[in-house]
């Protein structure tokens, strides 16, 4: 087996294959860091919906839950970036492929612009949301009913209880699932590869078909997706235990 | 684009779509079997006393989890042909692409679904596989009359949900160019330069096979959820 | 029926010692049931009287020490244990009858899959000890139709089914509401009464004085009285045994 190949010069972006392969990581955490935040985001308010008692929340956050879940992530990614851009008024669209890729240069993005970045970004956003969106509404939906009602007695409106009883509490009860979450956002970015991408799984396809090192190429990229699980896993054990609420057994050893 | 719809496409290349729509079931339906055969192998050796058993099965399991579902797809594509052809002689074309994906794709799900079925094993009390024990039985038929069958009701509706999640995943064979029912359905529209309407079929295609197993798999729990007593 | 004098003990245990980890969960423990004799294991919670009886058919391994069961080493890697579990019946605390097969499939299913006789003979076999047991209408029921006293009588009926040299009990009665004790205590008073070499571990001292040969009493790991029924139930010998009496004979 041949490592030294990673530091041979590589035929395009004057870098290293190296190189390559950290560009191909720096995409990868861009792009799932990007989407992550609006996963957070909308899955957070999607999921909180679905347990008001006010019915258009909740059929509107169902609708979306199902809407996004029973879809392949490839299938919506093509839909976001094949279909999205036709189905608005033709300006927009034009715009979307023809002049956006040119408001930012990218670094290390010879063969993929901000469009594919954009519409790779929304498409696992959203997707991910879905999935935020059901542990939220379970980890709500865990907490006792008499939380609630406590803080109705003591005159609280139910936003007020929301933000200062349930959404405490549950925010807690729900960090190891989204720390799941969290992995799953790291590995389903490799999808955007199929509209260009050039992240980490596209990068050591990309070694090994120019240098034919692929098992290296491979293990390289291996490699790092586990650094990247053990480094997401040890963030949120320490933000579990900082967020911890003394004597609740929900925290007590995560087993 | 023209602003208008054309949706005849779909309908002019059904037979392209079927034979797509036919590789990706064959696929789902070896996965699947394939998947919780092993899975459930991978599960014992997990829960075995002995460590040379119970850490590679760990190892393997935890490493799969590790990495996105494509890189283990471009793996097992490599690797597949490389161990055939070093127990055969021959270099690579005895092996195709279907192969090498079913190969990916059992490997995958059976570090899945091992953890279910772990997971289902372990949610059976104690008791039970003593009391099997106390007959006389070994340990395969402990497991295989006492312990699986249990452990395979408790799981099931987590088990069906996997399998919807699997038959989406067959989508992903599109990254080495296997002709599955998205893969047709690209191909239609490159041919035809339709790929809205297409593209927008499949999704509608894969929605409702897909929310109409989950509605399935969720009236199924209500039901198994009934007392006895 | 009194215990026939056969010169080898049915069990026979010689400093046996057992820890979990740090913990010395049983202490030189040496005791004998003869062939016929019913003893009585009793004994605070946590005095390591549950975790002894089940190290007799090698559920729970120990390390030190020696289980001969019929003559037949139960720590020897050698020994063939489903065979030796075979010839001795077990009755669990929490029944654990199989819930997902029928009383009848309950009863049959060990007699065709371990001593390979014909499903037409199990199934013989096993009414007839349903029947026994008072429950023969059952038979076609699952386990979690059934109370917990009807459950416990088919459990004692599936061990017999074996047929088996020695009988096992881990608690028998202790997970049952108080009016269905009786039902499964009378099962095994008959099962005495006709001579089976019984090992139980309760409670229920009014079983112990009705049928019991011998009583044996454990603390904290270690066996503390070894003796005749008459012995235990006369004049205790030890502060521990006498205060544990004294709890219990409420009943």
């Amino acid at each position: 087996m041949d490592w030294k190949v990673f530091l041979e010069q590589a035929p395009s972006g004057g870098m290293t294959y190296l190189g390559w392969l950290w560009s191909g990581l720096f995409w990868t955490v861009c792009v799932s860091a990007c989407a992550w935040v609006i996963a957070s985001v909308v899955g957070g308010i999607v999921g909180v919906a679905r347990t008001t008692p006010l019915g258009w929340a909740r059929a509107a956050g169902t609708a979306y839950v199902e809407l996004f879940r029973n879809i392949p992530l490839l299938v919506q990614m093509f839909l976001w970036y094949f279909v999205m851009p036709e189905v608005l008024p033709q300006a927009l669209g034009d715009w979307l492929k023809q002049d956006m890729p040119h408001l930012l240069t990218l670094p290390f993005a010879a063969q993929f612009s901000l469009w594919e970045f954009t519409a790779a970004v929304l498409c696992l956003g959203l997707y991910t949301a879905s999935r935020v969106a059901e542990q939220v509404r379970s980890g709500i939906q865990s907490l006792p009913k008499g939380q609630t009602n406590a803080g109705l007695a003591l005159g609280l409106t139910l936003p007020q209880v929301y933000r200062h009883v349930t959404l405490p509490m549950a925010m807690r009860i729900v960090i190891p699932p989204m720390t799941s979450e969290f992995l799953t956002i790291f590995k389903n970015s490799s999808t955007a590869l199929t509209i260009g991408v050039l992240e980490l799984t596209a990068q050591s396809r990309q070694i090994s078909e120019y240098t034919f090192k692929t098992f290296e190429a491979f293990t390289a990229a291996t490699l790092i997706y586990i650094v990247i699980t053990m480094t997401v896993i040890l963030l949120m054990r320490t933000l579990e235990r900082r967020v911890a609420v003394p004597g609740y057994i929900a925290q007590a050893g995560g087993h | 684009m023209g602003g208008e719809f054309d949706w005849s496409v779909v309908w002019k290349y059904r037979a392209v779509l079927w034979d797509g729509m036919v590789t990706s079931l064959q696929l789902f339906a070896i996965a699947l079997a394939g998947g919780i055969f092993f899975g459930t192998l991978l599960a014992m050796a997990r829960l075995s006393r002995w460590k040379a058993l119970s850490v590679p099965a760990a190892g393997f399991v935890n490493l799969i989890r590790a990495i996105p579902f494509i890189m283990a797809i471009f793996w097992f594509y490599f690797l597949t042909p490389m161990i055939v052809g070093k127990f055969t002689g021959q270099q690579g074309e005895a092996v195709g692409p279907f192969t090498s994906a079913i190969v990916a794709f059992i490997m995958v799900e059976s570090a899945y679904y091992s953890e279910i079925i772990r997971a289902g094993i372990q949610s059976i009390p104690r008791g039970q596989p003593w009391a099997a024990y106390a007959l006389g039985m070994n340990y395969w038929q402990s497991m295989g009359h006492v312990v699986l069958p249990q452990a395979f009701r408790n799981m099931l509706p987590v088990m069906l949900t996997q399998a919807v999640i699997l038959f989406q995943d067959t989508s992903l064979v599109y990254v080495v160019a296997l002709k599955d029912f998205l893969g047709a359905a690209s191909k239609a529209g490159q041919l035809t330069g339709r790929i809205v309407e297409l593209y927008l079929f499949v999704a509608v295609v894969f929605f409702v096979i897909c929310f109409a197993a989950s509605w399935a798999v969720k009236r199924l729990q209500a039901r198994l959820a009934v007392p006895s007593r | 029926m009194t215990a026939s004098p056969d010169p080898r003990p049915m069990i026979e245990m010689r400093q046996v010692s057992k820890w979990y980890g740090a913990f010395h969960v049983l202490k030189e423990c040496t005791t004998k049931v003869e062939k016929g004799e019913v003893v009585v294991v009793c004994g605070p919670s946590g005095s390591g009287k549950s975790t002894l009886i089940k190290a007799v058919n090698g559920l729970e391994p120990f390390q030190k020490g020696e289980i001969l069961v019929n003559g037949v080493s139960v720590g020897d890697p050698r020994t063939n244990l489903p065979k030796l579990r075979s010839h001795i019946g077990m009755v669990f605390q929490n029944f654990e009858l199989f819930p997902h097969m029928s009383i009848t499939d309950n009863l049959t299913l060990g007699q065709v899959k371990v001593l390979g006789r014909t499903r037409d003979q199990a199934v013989e076999k096993g009414l007839a000890l349903l029947d026994r047991v008072g429950l023969l209408s059952q038979k076609d029921k699952y386990p979690g139709q059934l109370s917990g006293g009807q459950q416990q009588r088919v459990a004692i009926a599936r061990a017999l089914s074996m047929d088996p040299i020695a009988m096992l009990f881990d608690e028998p009665t202790s997970a049952l509401d108080p009016e269905m004790i009786n039902e499964v205590l009378d099962v095994m008073v008959q099962l005495a009464r006709e001579g089976m070499t019984m090992m139980v571990v309760t409670h229920e001292m009014g079983f112990a004085r009705k049928v019991a040969h011998r009583v044996v009493f454990m603390d904290q790991g270690s066996i503390v009285e070894d003796c005749t029924k008459d012995e235990f139930f006369g004049t205790q010998r030890s502060e521990r045994a006498q205060l544990f009496l004294s709890k219990i004979l409420q009943h």
